[in-house]
């Protein structure tokens, strides 16, 4: 028989397990085929369209790029679009929030059913999304009547391009938050409520501060979305120029007919705005999991 | 949750408060226009129903949407995990940009990614120049569908398959190894099989997405019918022609059909999450 | 005693080999595997009695900066089942992977049953492999998870399923065969991972910590029936681990490593009593370290010297294990050491007693829980202390004297436990 042995002090552990990394597979040829394959399929799919449209931006220098900048028709596409996205994400943000808040921390009858209708709106063409509003909204329909009755003209006008906008990104907050919530854990709450913290206290300056990053990184993901969006707003705005015309419709607009330059450029802007929100999302996503580690 | 009776009032709770508001701003969001159309949709009967759909043009133009879906699906399933396993398992200068650039068709907006497209691929273009030489036409006909399908659903199988491939036990690859099993055997007969549910989540949801997608697709393919019209384009074309149950009733198939995708989902991940529970 | 369900792997008669029964037929087939007994068996080029199945040579492998191994070398003799024993970090599981052929060393040799391996991709290496975590293929079940180096290789469906019909058995696990590795507990699970590794009747075995990832009652009872399993099967057999109980409870050989290097290579007892080094020493059991001068300077008289044929050199050490230690109430004339309790520990079957002995050491015994209970200490008592066995450690010359203090001073056993 062995004598008898302790767990052995003496023993510390003296280094770092080993990182796995560098373990390189024998065949070197069918890897470097791979990543050129993929390589080229990105290239091909994502990086030379990108460029193809900044050239295409510039193919006549700055000046005309500039002039179609500060055009004021496509000022006022512009200040249309981050209206838009300004009004739907602060509405989506807020109820985002309340919505995880439910899903998360409460339980109650139906409560997978909700937590499928939240996704609905990815499901949804944006054409068909637009559609349901005229259904809903349209003169012929009876609240859209009731509201027409009243001066209040939601479908062609700018409620119903608010609406369309709202719908489409209504997930975004809400997916990203719950299961950051739910990771969480409710303790630091009931912590908060056993030191008297209230409620609304307790949620101003324990739960919304947890979740900040996620916040962030969901109202990142809906503000390019509402800048971004066309199909559903195409559908109920009925794109009247000077009037209810967003830099997407726009840019559509111009492709088809008379100022291909202002297209390009404004095309070429929101491209730009998609990539400083995309750059601001992987900063954000680091955030968020560097946050992750340090609860864990 | 009633539990919240650490200060007992006798006010309705805060939260079934916010249970009510959470719930209510659902309703008239999305439950509400969803109802209605599908109200308005059905209200005809099944036999009118059953026209609209069948009618020449809505037909061609869901068989087309399902057609250039099911293609996309199809090549997105085998780039995208191509793509996942270079990006999680080979080291290579330009790693880290192709990794933060993979969201970019998240980002954007698809008009402009049909701008991209018609710059690039478009009978103007040098690129559309030497297709049409070679007898290929890709912008404003069929193919050009595909492409921007490709493109706005680029992320859509990288995102779902890379997960599972950084968590994979590279331990399961090394035992298939030791067994005598080459790359190609280990690849097929272990690595996939763990794969397949994130490979098919990511799948779906492309061509979820790819059955509604309007912007990049009129932009590229143009609209021309018994062409390049897909679906969400016809049904476009009949709300602007007044055709109200037309659109109606396409729309309501290309709904039933992204709805019965997200149901089919949601079942596969309780099945999946009860196999791994234990 | 009790060790679960599946001990009674060796109870029936087929222990009495190496005649017909159904294990025997592990060691029949296509004669891949070593024969039973490693005596009755000569190889045919002639070697001699010794008959090596693995032989590393120079092994060296760095990861960055980070020497992992270094210059190793050593043999495992044909059915034997030898410890691979290191803290973390000491390269045992890169010495192992590297066998396997999961890693490549930077430079060295491997060879397998007298054949150089060192070229030979992972999959031509004919080695069973088991992971700590099990690595059961999780989409499928046990049987096809056994099964499965059978179909790579080929093997006959037939064949494959009788093959692992058997294997099911010796793991006493018949009635799982169509369940998912996620059906099953850790112990199963690890099981399932040796026949499957099993299953292609490899050269050799090898375990990287195959216990590590188990509760400790499984990984006891797991433990005694790899050792049982070893030997009815006499599969060369390698294991890595760092957990020095581990290593001496199942391996016939122990090759301890500490930063890349071989410290000692032998059987369990002999480096638990004559280690090699002060390495060894400590990470086979906990030991007592005692400078032999300021033990000298602080007794009031019976120093060491009086049990030394020599004096001590100027900076010897004593090393002690705690349960080569008697204490005793009164000194009695005799060369103890005096030392006061400062802590008594009942651990069940045996009593720790942390002392302080002159002037500022502690030192730390074991004596069992009857002994103890008659001597009937309390803490603070004054009490005197006497090794029975020590080994002086010369570190100028780096090598230890094993001095056997009883006979140095003329006790008998029976004086010394009879209190």
């Amino acid at each position: 028989m062995p004598p008898d042995l302790e767990p052995e002090p003496t023993a510390a552990p003296l280094a770092f397990e080993l990182p796995l990394k560098g373990r390189e597979e024998a065949s070197g040829w069918g890897r470097r085929l791979l990543i050129a394959a993929v390589l080229a399929w990105f290239a091909i799919l994502i990086l030379v369209p990108g460029a193809a449209l900044v050239r295409q931006a510039f193919a006549k220098g700055w000046q005309p790029l500039a002039a179609a900048l500060i055009d004021p028709e496509v000022r006022r596409v512009f200040a249309l679009s981050l209206g838009l996205a300004a009004v739907a994400t602060a509405v989506n943000t807020v109820f985002g929030i309340a919505m995880a808040l439910v899903l998360v921390r409460q339980r109650f009858f139906g409560r997978t059913l909700i937590d499928g209708v939240v996704d609905l709106p990815f499901a949804v063409s944006p054409i068909v999304a637009g559609l349901m509003l005229i259904v809903l909204y349209g003169p012929e329909s009876p609240i859209g009547g009731w509201l027409d009755a009243r001066g209040i003209q939601v479908i062609y006008a700018l409620p119903g391009m608010v609406l369309a906008t709202t719908f489409v990104t209504v997930p975004f907050v809400v997916r990203e938050l719950a299961p950051i919530l739910r990771e969480l854990g409710e303790e630091y709450e009931q912590a908060a409520h056993t030191l008297g913290a209230g409620r609304w206290r307790t949620f101003w300056s324990v739960t919304l501060p947890s979740i900040r990053w996620g916040v962030a990184y969901g109202v990142t993901l809906t503000v390019g979305r509402c800048l971004g969006e066309f199909g559903a707003v195409l559908v109920v705005s009925g794109n009247v120029i000077g009037q209810t015309q967003t830099a997407t419709l726009y840019i559509a607009d111009g492709v088809e007919s008379f100022h291909p330059e202002g297209a390009y450029a404004a095309s070429l802007v929101l491209a730009a705005a998609s990539f400083v929100l995309l750059v601001g999302m992987d900063a954000l996503r680091h955030r968020l999991e560097g946050a992750r580690e340090v609860t864990s | 949750m009633e539990a919240g009776s650490i200060f007992s009032r006798r006010r309705p709770s805060p939260e079934l408060l916010l249970r009510g508001a959470g719930l209510s701003y659902l309703g008239v969001m999305v439950v509400l226009p969803l109802l209605a159309m599908a109200w308005q949709a059905t209200a005809p009967g099944p036999a009118a129903f059953w026209a609209a759909v069948t009618e020449p043009y809505a037909w061609h133009a869901l068989k087309l949407t399902f057609l250039t879906a099911f293609v996309m699906m199809a090549v997105g399933a085998v780039t995208g995990t191509a793509t996942a396993w270079v990006l999680v398992r080979y080291e290579f200068p330009g790693r880290g940009l192709v990794n933060a650039l993979i969201d970019l068709p998240f980002a954007v907006p698809t008009v402009v990614t049909g701008v991209m497209l018609v710059a690039l691929y478009g009978p103007d273009s040098v690129v559309g120049a030497i297709l049409a030489d070679a007898g290929w036409k890709v912008i404003y006909d069929q193919p050009g569908i595909i492409l921007a399908l490709l493109f706005v659903t680029y992320p859509f199988v990288i995102r779902s398959v890379q997960p599972v491939l950084l968590a994979m036990d590279r331990a399961e690859e090394e035992a298939a190894a030791t067994l005598g099993a080459g790359p190609c055997a280990t690849f097929f007969q272990v690595v996939l099989p763990s794969l397949w549910p994130s490979i098919l989540t990511g799948s779906a949801l492309a061509f979820s997405r790819a059955l509604g997608e309007y912007g990049s697709v009129v932009m590229v393919a143009g609209n021309q019918p018994l062409l390049t019209r897909t679906a969400p384009i016809h049904v476009f074309g009949e709300i602007e022609s007044g055709n109200r149950h037309g659109a109606l009733a396409v729309s309501a198939v290309l709904l039933a059909a992204s709805l019965l995708i997200l149901v089919a989902l949601h079942a596969l991940q309780r099945r999946g999450e009860a196999r791994d529970a234990s | 005693m009790s060790v679960g369900p599946f001990v009674d792997v060796d109870a029936g008669p087929s222990r009495a080999r190496p005649a017909a029964g159904p294990s025997v037929a592990f060691h029949h087939h296509r004669g891949a595997w070593p024969p039973p007994r490693v005596e009755a068996w000569r190889p045919e080029d002639g070697r001699e009695e010794k008959n090596v199945a693995i032989e590393v040579r120079g092994l060296s492998k760095k990861y960055g900066s980070f020497q992992a191994v270094n210059d190793v070398s050593f043999e495992v003799e044909s059915g034997k089942l030898v410890a691979l024993l290191g803290p973390s970090g000491s390269g045992k599981s890169t010495i192992l992977r590297t066998i396997a052929g999961l890693e490549s060393a930077d430079s060295g040799s491997v060879m397998l049953t007298g054949e150089d391996a060192t070229d030979l991709p992972v999959q031509q290496r004919g080695v069973g492999f088991v992971f700590q975590h099990y690595a059961l293929f999780r989409h499928m079940t046990i049987r096809d998870n056994i099964g499965f180096g059978l179909k790579i290789r080929g093997v006959p469906r037939a064949e494959a399923r009788r093959r692992v019909d058997e294997l099911l058995d010796l793991i006493q696990l018949g009635g799982y065969a169509n369940r998912y590795p996620s059906q099953l507990s850790g112990g199963q699970r690890q099981r399932v991972a040796l026949a499957r590794a099993l299953a292609p009747r490899p050269k050799v075995l090898l375990l990287d910590e195959p216990f590590g990832a188990l509760d400790a009652k499984v990984r006891d009872e797991l433990r005694t029936w790899l050792r049982r399993l070893h030997d009815e099967v006499h599969v060369t057999s390698l294991f890595v681990t760092h957990d020095q109980r581990e290593a001496f409870e199942v391996s016939d050989q122990i090759v301890v490593l500490a930063e890349g290097r071989v410290r000692q290579i032998g059987p369990p007892q002999t480096l638990y009593e004559q280690p090699a080094d002060p390495f060894v020493a400590g990470f086979l059991g906990a030991i007592n370290v005692l400078p032999l001068r300021s033990l000298k300077a602080g007794s009031v008289g019976g120093g060491p010297e009086e049990w030394l044929d020599m004096p001590p050199a100027e900076h010897a050490e004593a090393y002690v294990r705690p349960h080569d230690l008697d204490v005793f109430a009164a000194r009695d004339g005799k060369p103890y050491w005096p030392a006061r309790v400062e802590r008594i520990t009942p651990l069940g079957g045996v009593v720790r007693l942390d002392l302080r002995i002159a002037p500022e050491h502690p030192l730390y015994i074991e004596v069992p829980r009857d002994r103890s209970n008659g001597v009937g200490f309390a803490t603070g008592d004054e009490v005197y202390v006497c090794p029975r066995h020590i080994n002086i450690y010369d570190r100028v010359r780096g090598s230890f004297d094993p001095v056997d203090v009883h006979r140095a001073i003329g006790l008998s056993l029976e004086s010394g436990a009879g209190i």
